[in-house]
């Protein structure tokens, strides 16, 4: 009962961030810009989602509006790079910082605010209960719901990268040298990426404070930027080849996140560790993934080794 | 086609690496010109063409592309009247993209991007097309990335790429320097029968003297920031490489003469 109850607890948690890893996905790897400002929208989502919420709006159109704000975020990390020339880490920060004010500013104040309605999750709750006339496991509804988002998003950014548009972006972040010679508007195609990566990780973020929290916390976008780059590693080592496609690529780097959400609960159900050694099961996650090429390759040429030694002892034993 | 007058430009202004590259370059490139252009390393070729293609902008001088004042134009503006290979087989393809996807954006140079779907399969029949005539077989290799290919393919590649969509302009800046002979061979003779085929008008580098001579109509010698020779015509036809050596030794002095790139023959 533990077990099942730990292993959905890491999923539905690991599929709140499935938005979230998209985003760094498409920044890391398909712009190639190291982008920080996703420790300040993570929050910037779950702070707007808290005031429109609690203004009583639909829970659903608060996603909306965290993704558009989201994406105002990226537009400035955006600006900040490709008009004043500030390099990527830098216009990160900066957006990142500024954005710890602005969030504060949004949630008039307070580090936490709490949501007077209903939220996505409990507005579900309420309709599956009522059309099932019993009331179904919160975490069965939160999975549902992080599935479904994660699979739009998904299908939307196959298309979207298919298109002239996208693929001049994928285009920018391999060779703006060539994406420049091609016409392509360089800038404006960062920009373009940054928004969308952004508009994703805020909507993850409002997603987070609807599924996890049911409240906004100004704190909440600590480390998001390790977690994500973490999620998209495992998900590329664990599954991805050479000349896997895009769609494949993306749902692979959102198994990332739900992995490492499964891993991080079960480490956590392990007696001596409590949640202050979060960060630190992150760091060895993290560095685990990181090596696990190496640990491949050192087990893949131990085997060559044996292999070979086997090999001329055997010629060895003809010749004598 | 193409009127530079008094075209300059000075690398790191103000700095103690100051550097005047180009010192008020003049050129008319007419319809249908193939210029060779040749000189010593640091003479400004590259520089040339890049300001052409606006990679820099110049510091003075007036840039004028089919009747078009482009000296003002931003780089991917231009990038509709310009095909342009790069000397770096890297530079001049998106190795994590297939082949068809590098044509696809190719296709795309002279035209605003949208959010149509980046390839269909009409394309994709005429980019077999025109890849069959590589000869390298890469019509059948359409969805492997492009990073997986050897330099020469990718060059040839680059230079498919660069006149998928007919340019105003072809800048060719040592294109087969980066290729082993045989190779370097081959890129050319595509470049040549491509030129000849759509009647493209193109500026190529070269450090080769003889393939300077063999190829165009015309051939311009760099120096030192100045255009110091430019010959077209019967004349050209007529050059040995010992004239340009000759030539070269007279502009640049003695010192000079042993510049090694420039006495590849
Ligand atoms: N971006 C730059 N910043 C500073 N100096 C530069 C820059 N680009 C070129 N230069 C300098 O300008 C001079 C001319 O360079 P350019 O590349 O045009 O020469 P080139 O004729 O193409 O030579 P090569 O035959 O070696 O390719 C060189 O001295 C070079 O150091
Ligand atoms: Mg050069």
């Amino acid at each position: 009962m533990t077990f099942l109850t730990t292993l959905l607890s890491g999923v539905s948690q690991g599929l709140c961030w499935a938005l979230l890893t998209l985003g760094v996905y498409i920044t890391y790897r398909l712009l190639d810009f190291a982008d920080l400002s996703v420790e300040g929208t993570f929050p910037l989502g779950a702070a707007v989602t808290a005031v429109l919420i609690n203004a009583g709006v639909n829970p659903f159109l608060a996603i909306l509006a965290a993704l558009a704000c989201g994406m105002l975020a990226g537009f400035c990390t955006g600006f900040l790079n490709t008009v004043c020339k500030i390099p990527p880490i830098l216009s990160g920060i900066l957006t990142m910082i500024a954005l710890y004010s602005i969030n504060l500013r949004i949630q008039a104040g307070k580090a936490t605010v709490t949501f007077k309605k209903d939220s996505v999750k409990n507005l579900l709750s309420g309709w599956f209960s009522k059309l099932l006339h019993t009331n179904v496991n919160e975490k069965y509804i939160s999975i549902g719901i992080g599935v479904c988002f994660a699979l739009l998003a998904i299908i939307l950014l196959y298309f979207f990268f298919g298109t002239e548009i996208g693929a001049a972006i994928r285009a920018t972040g391999n060779n703006p040298f060539m994406a420049r010679a091609l016409g392509v508007n360089t800038s404006r195609m960062t920009v373009l990426g940054l928004m969308l990566s952004n508009g994703l990780i805020a909507a993850s973020g409002s997603l987070y404070a609807q599924l996890e929290y049911n409240a906004a916390i100004v704190t909440m976008g600590q480390g998001a930027i390790v977690i994500g780059l973490a999620a998209v590693i495992i998900g590329e080592v664990l599954f991805c080849h050479k000349d896997h496609s895009f769609a494949y690529r993306m749902t692979a780097v959102v198994l990332g996140a739900v992995i490492y959400y499964v891993i991080l609960a079960f480490a956590l159900k392990v007696n001596f560790l409590n949640a202050t050694d979060l960060k630190l099961i992150t760091a060895v996650i993290v560095t685990f993934a990181l090596s696990l090429p190496v640990i491949k390759g050192f087990i893949a040429d131990r085997r060559e080794r044996a292999a070979n030694r086997r090999q001329y002892a055997d010629g060895g034993a003809d010749h004598a | 086609m193409l009127e530079m007058t008094g075209i300059r430009k000075t690398f790191n202004i103000g700095t103690v690496n100051e550097k005047q590259v180009l010192k008020g370059v003049d050129l008319h490139i007419y319809p249908g010109d193939f210029i060779t252009v040749i000189g010593g390393n640091g003479a400004g070729k590259s520089t040339l063409l890049n300001i052409i293609a606006g990679v820099h902008k110049s510091d003075g001088g007036r840039l004028v592309l089919d009747g078009q004042d482009v000296t003002y134009l931003p780089e991917q503006k231009r990038a509709r009247y310009l095909g342009r290979v790069f000397q770096d087989p890297m530079m001049g393809t998106a190795a994590n993209m297939s082949i068809a996807e590098n044509l696809a954006m190719a296709f795309r140079r002279t035209r605003t991007r949208g959010l149509r779907w980046s390839s269909g399969a009409a394309e994709a029949a005429h980019y077999r097309q025109a890849l069959e005539r590589l000869d390298l077989g890469l019509e059948n290799r359409m969805t492997t990335k492009v990073g997986l290919l050897s330099g020469g393919q990718r060059q040839a590649l680059t230079l498919l790429m660069a006149t998928l969509q007919k340019p105003k302009l072809l800048l060719l800046d040592e294109h087969t320097a980066a290729l082993d002979p045989k190779t370097a061979a081959k890129v050319l003779a595509l470049t040549e029968e491509i030129i000849d085929e759509n009647g493209l008008t193109a500026l190529m580098v070269t450090h080769n003297m003889r393939d300077a001579i063999k190829l165009g109509n015309r051939l311009i010698m760099m120096h030192d920031g100045n255009i110091i020779y430019d010959v077209a015509g019967e004349e050209k036809r007529a050059l040995q490489v010992e004239d340009l050596l000759k030539k070269f030794e007279t502009a640049a002095g003695e010192a000079l003469s042993n510049d090694r790139m420039l006495l590849t023959q």
